[in-house]
């Protein structure tokens, strides 16, 4: 299970998005950190800042985007503002992604054979029958029949495709894999099965995750500990067990409560509000808007985080 | 007998396997029958994964498509015998709401227009002042002001006010029935939660029925009256949506229930269930239960024909030999 050493830390982090009528705001002072072979999931709604989070990790956040303060270190070494040719060496290496609707991040031209391939041999001098034996063992490591190798991506159905990505991303043991919304487009059950691929191969390799989402029930089946963020910010921070049991922030409370459920019929909660224009935030709590507890304190400055149970933190005045 | 507003007769649409063609007929739906009266407003749900037909379905109700075989009746009227007036009329009573609240809008046109263009086209006001009036009325339905959008742009709207509109737009033509093809798929919880709301409130103030199509049981749970669940174009199990998600008895519906993520840690899936090879997945035979290659209580009787509906409780009905 999880050790202490931290694989990668992000500390500090600001994104901000340059656009003609001022900077848009979409990640401020985001701080995260994943232990050795643990599983983070990062939730929120879209347009969160969840993805561009993930983009910061990678050192692939585009223009008009730029990572304008704060650090990310993988394994004590900060890659902000690294040269592209040590970047091409860490990514893959170290870090992997399985893009947000990876059934279409295949290229569709180029048989699951080369693509697998192309990656492995960037980074790795093994050719020939290794190199076959090697994509045979990744495709089997996630349950795919060997005929795949040889096949386009059109010819596999979604959850195929979604584990050929996952495959892809183990290729090279990476020290930790970006996950962003894995699930997503399945179906329910496919989107079981691919959960259990992913579940089983960070078991066996030991690798750590960061699992983007929006379902909450899925994070509560596969992470150890969630990170919600809201417009930009990170606003509460536990292990899994602790949200579910007791969600402190009002936000994370109403992600909970949103999960509509098949045990039992309830009222449906609507929320009303939006949230504010990420170019300029409020003063104060940045969930101010939507809080149905939100008090003046709340309108002055940004709450600290705060310590509510072990390792389990929450910047919400109310505490 | 009440005649139905719309009554789906044994609908059937097959794809391809036409006289010249090389590859085999695909069977999208398979006979299907539903029912929807005026006098309960209804909201019925289709459910299903991903090629298990619902948007066939979607489709022939609204009239885009014609069945292969079996009948689309509309207040008794076989949709594709219809007159033009009655076409015109079923065209204004039969309203749709799509997925991507993103990719309905034209870019280039404010919302207003896509309001102004339903009253003219639909002769919904005679001056621009009541024409004015019913767009509002029908924006306050969905909980927005006029004042706020109908001067913007697409773009410069959230994902849960264009859904929002787009409801409001069906709601404007006073429809007797909205087909929702996953109008919440697409957008965020909490905005989730607000479009069924409103489908709710249509339902029970408007008295409008929605065939709510989904992929998602937990909210056809929360929301819906009766459900369908379809599996590769057939009908597995239906009735009392309540009823079937409680106690599923196919194990197809068993196992999509099964797999829903429980939003408990204390609660994680204890099974693995494996899915077979992607080529016995399609049977390529239209006789017999779908299910078949899937199911881990097959019998070899599942093959030789498609089971009959077997009342498990009232108004809960399922195909599966193993209640027969």
């Amino acid at each position: 299970m999880a050790s202490d050493q931290k694989v990668l830390e992000v500390n500090d982090l600001n994104v901000h998005y340059f656009t003609p009528r001022g900077a848009v705001i979409a990640a401020n002072a985001v701080n995260l950190y994943v232990k050795e072979g643990e599983i983070v999931g990062l939730v929120g709604e879209s347009g969160c800042g969840k993805t561009t989070v993930a983009m910061s990790i990678l050192q692939m956040v585009s223009a008009p985007g730029r990572i304008v303060g704060g650090e990310i270190k993988i394994e004590g070494q900060n890659i902000v503002n690294l040269p592209e040719k040590e970047l091409r060496k860490i990514r893959w290496r170290k870090l992997a992604l399985i893009p947000q609707g990876a059934m279409n991040s295949l290229n569709p031209v180029i048989k699951i054979r080369e693509q697998m391939e192309d990656g492995i041999t960037a980074h790795e001098k093994v050719r020939g029958v290794a190199l076959r034996d090697k994509v045979f063992k990744l495709l089997n490591d996630v349950g795919l029949p060997e005929r795949v190798y040889n096949m386009f991506p059109h010819e596999l159905s979604g959850g195929m495709k979604q584990r050929v990505c996952i495959a892809m991303a183990v290729a090279l043991n990476p020290v930790i894999i970006i996950a962003d919304e894995p699930t997503s487009a399945l179906d329910v059950v496919v989107q079981r099965v691919v959960a259990q691929t992913l579940l089983d191969v960070k078991t066996r390799l030991g690798v750590s995750m960061i699992m983007i989402g929006h379902d909450m029930g899925l994070q509560a089946q596969m992470v150890d500990r969630v990170a919600v963020m809201y417009a930009g910010n990170l606003v509460e921070v536990g292990p899994v067990g602790s949200i579910f049991e007791h969600p402190y922030h009002p936000y994370t409370r109403l992600l909970i409560d949103a999960i509509p459920s098949t045990k039992q019929k309830k009222s449906l909660k609507v929320t009303e509000g939006l949230t504010h224009d990420l170019r300029n935030p409020p003063r104060g709590c940045c969930f101010q808007f939507r809080c149905p507890f939100v008090r003046d304190a709340c309108r002055e400055k940004p709450p600290a985080f705060k310590q509510m149970a072990p390792d389990h933190f929450v910047a919400c005045v109310q505490y | 007998m009440e005649q139905p507003i719309i009554s789906v007769q044994d609908a059937t649409k097959i794809y391809g396997g036409g006289f010249l063609s090389t590859s085999k007929p695909f069977v999208a739906l398979d006979r299907f029958s539903l029912d929807i009266y005026e006098s309960q407003a209804k909201i019925v749900t289709i459910a299903g994964e991903s090629g298990s037909g619902k948007t066939t379905l979607a489709n022939l109700v609204l009239g885009f498509i014609l069945p292969s075989s079996g009948k689309i009746m509309y207040k008794g009227q076989d949709v594709s015998t219809m007159t033009r007036e009655q076409r015109r009329i079923y065209r204004k009573e039969v309203q749709a709401i799509f997925q991507d609240p993103y990719e309905v809008y034209n870019p280039f046109y404010r919302v207003s227009h896509i309001f102004n263009m339903v009253v003219r086209h639909f002769n919904l006001a005679q001056n621009k002042n009541e024409a004015q009036q019913l767009i509002e009325d029908a924006l306050n339905v969905v909980g927005l002001r006029g004042s706020e959008i109908l001067e913007k742009y697409p773009h410069q709207l959230s994902g849960g006010q264009r859904q929002r509109i787009m409801v409001a737009r069906a709601y404007m033509l006073r429809p007797r029935l909205i087909v929702a093809d996953e109008p919440v798929s697409a957008v965020d919880a909490s905005l989730r939660a607000m479009i069924l709301d409103i489908m709710l409130k249509l339902r029970d103030r408007h008295h409008i029925s929605f065939l709510y199509i989904t992929h998602d049981l937990s909210t056809a749970y929360q929301i819906s009256d009766k459900m369908y669940v379809l599996f590769q174009g057939t009908t597995v199990e239906r009735g009392n949506a309540g009823k079937i998600i409680e106690n599923p008895r196919h194990p197809y519906v068993q196992e999509l229930i099964d797999s829903i993520p429980v939003p408990d840690p204390k609660m994680k899936w204890n099974t693995n269930i494996t899915l077979p090879p992607e080529e016995v997945m399609r049977m390529k035979s239209s006789v017999g239960c779908r299910f078949y290659p899937r199911c881990a209580k097959h019998m070899d009787i599942c093959t030789r024909a498609f089971p009959e509906y077997t009342q498990v409780e009232e108004d809960h009905e399922v195909a599966c030999y193993l209640y027969q």
